[in-house]
């Protein structure tokens, strides 16, 4: 890419994350539907920062009504936050990391300085592998129901043949997320368990055992984004975005080399990665063995602290993961254990569509 | 016999079937379960909104308006007001009731959001805006908790309401 091409993306003006919420991550959620599980955390997320609905210019959501088989789940939804007088509103069929993109570039153009942004997603109504496997091609792949876990194990078993991993690198990524995620109130599976443990779990589909593969969470995440004088008036700290971009890769997977994440290099060079130490990195990794992946695609060495929430491993709400990344990234610089961190959402098979958001204290 | 023809004479392939299924369960969540089990009791059941006082039936379990949890069960009457309709005149499949019918906005009293009813008893010439009408319901034994409770609203034989008690809910 040119410098130029470069030029385009690069931050005109500073958004702060201001306030981040996220629901229990949950197997089932049975009682509640949508709005009931999406309201506390829309709540949450504006009594953070003592604001309410009408300090918000702009709301985007991120939610697939396949989930559910609900159609315009996405518009009863907003039903949370309340939308009277009138709103100005956005909606992505993606995770809501992809929202808080679209929200950011209105937020860019500088006629609104505060946006709300949402996602939701319970998995438990239908059957997520057979769900999963309509977001492929429709005439060549989805009538073959390839379930995700055996999409992402082909990944594995190419990235065990590149010689890049071992099976045990997988167990040993499960381990520590696993345990970081007994610090995380909101995750779903949490447990200190050794690496050598974790091997003599079965396969699912091999080369995947159990522990690499994401839990199947209901859930809800939100997140305020702040401009301009509203960021330090709801923040005496305020976390800001200081890159951003997002790419995707052909949907055929026999044109890709799933042992790699161009996408991802990408975007994280877009978005200036490597233009500072990184000591946080929250990667949307929901088979362990995509961190490895994701790490090499964003040039993140040993030394940088990766996922310290658990990660998808721990809780992989559909619609929210991605997002919930950037809220746990944003949060660890808040709470002064990092300066500089980055949040990566990803979405579609075998890391397909890659999205990569730079994040710093200070003024 | 098809090997010797060659895809090319065969033409290109016009429709490609792929049949798709997917079952869900569905969860109706804390406030519309209320109103279900309403039903299945042959009684409205609404919910009010603590900031603004509007009472929803169905509510979804928070005030569209506000973004507040409505936790307040309001039962409400059989009677309640026509606000618009339309007489249906189209058959189309799937059909189970006779053409002509009349669908219309129902809005309960005391309620501040108004509903699909279909109305009976009455021929498709008279229906008007503001008829006040009231629920039939199915026999006790067949209650269950879905709207087929309701097998539809007739008039109650009120004097029709005044224009300004509904022109909010058009």
């Amino acid at each position: 890419m040119s410098a130029a091409a470069n030029a385009d993306r690069s931050v005109r003006r500073p958004v702060s994350i201001a306030s981040f919420a996220q629901s229990d991550n949950v197997r089932r959620e049975n009682e509640r539907n949508e709005v009931e599980m999406l309201q506390p955390v829309v709540a949450e997320v504006f009594a953070n920062i003592g604001i309410d609905k009408d300090d918000i210019h702009f709301i985007c959501s991120g939610s697939t009504d396949y989930l559910i088989g609900g159609p315009f789940s996405f518009v009863t939804a907003l039903d949370a936050v309340g939308v009277w007088p009138p709103r100005a509103e956005s909606h992505v069929e993606m995770d809501g990391a992809w929202a808080l993109y679209e929200a950011w570039v209105l937020l860019q153009e500088g006629e609104i300085d505060t946006a709300l942004v949402y996602s939701f997603g319970r998995s438990s109504p239908g059957n997520l592998q057979e769900i999963l496997a309509l977001q492929l091609d429709p005439y060549y792949l989805a009538p073959l129901w390839p379930d995700p876990v055996s999409l992402a194990a082909l990944q594995a078993r190419a990235l065990l043949d590149a010689g890049k991993a071992t099976e045990e690198d997988f167990a040993a990524i499960a381990s520590r997320s696993r345990k970081d995620a007994l610090g995380n109130p909101k995750a779903q599976v949490s447990n200190d368990i050794s690496t050598e443990a974790l091997m003599k779990d079965d396969y699912v589909v091999s080369p995947l055992r159990r522990h690499a593969l994401p839990p199947i969470t209901d859930g809800a995440a939100a997140i305020v984004l702040a401009a301009g004088d509203k960021a330090r008036e709801w923040s005496d700290n305020p976390v800001w975005i200081t890159g951003f971009d997002h790419r995707i890769e052909t949907h055929s997977l026999g044109a890709r080399d799933l042992t790699s994440s161009p996408s991802t290099a990408k975007a994280g060079e877009v978005a200036g990665v490597a233009d500072g130490a990184v000591d946080v990195a929250e990667l949307h990794a929901p088979y362990a063995h995509q961190e490895i992946i994701l790490k090499e695609a964003l040039g993140l060495g040993d030394g940088v602290r990766i996922n310290p929430s658990g990660g998808a491993l721990a809780a992989n709400p559909m619609m929210s993961a991605g997002l919930i990344r950037i809220g746990e990234a944003a949060a660890r610089i808040a709470a002064g254990e990092a300066g500089r961190a980055v949040a990566h959402a990803t979405s579609g098979p075998c890391l397909q569509q890659n999205l990569v958001c730079v994040l710093e204290g200070g003024e | 016999m098809a090997g010797e023809t060659t895809t090319e004479e065969l033409g290109p392939v016009t429709t490609l079937a792929t049949p798709i299924r997917l079952d869900f369960e569905f969860t109706p969540g804390i406030a519309l379960s209320g109103f279900l089990r309403g039903l299945e009791q042959g009684k409205f059941i609404g919910q009010r909104c603590p900031k603004c006082g509007k009472v929803y039936v169905p509510s979804r379990g928070s005030c569209p308006t506000d973004g507040v949890p409505t936790t307040e069960e309001v039962e409400l009457g059989n009677a309640g007001t026509v606000t618009t309709y339309c007489v249906v005149n189209v058959p189309f499949a799937g059909q189970s009731i006779e053409i002509p019918y009349i669908c219309a906005q129902v809005l309960l009293d005391k309620a501040n959001i108004s509903f699909m009813g279909l109305i009976q008893e009455i021929p498709t010439d008279e229906i008007r805006m503001g008829m006040r009408v009231e629920a039939v319901w199915v026999d006790p034994s067949e209650l269950t908790p879905t709207l087929a409770s309701v097998k539809y609203f007739r008039p109650n034989g009120e004097p029709d309401a005044d224009y300004d008690t509904y022109k909010e809910y058009l």
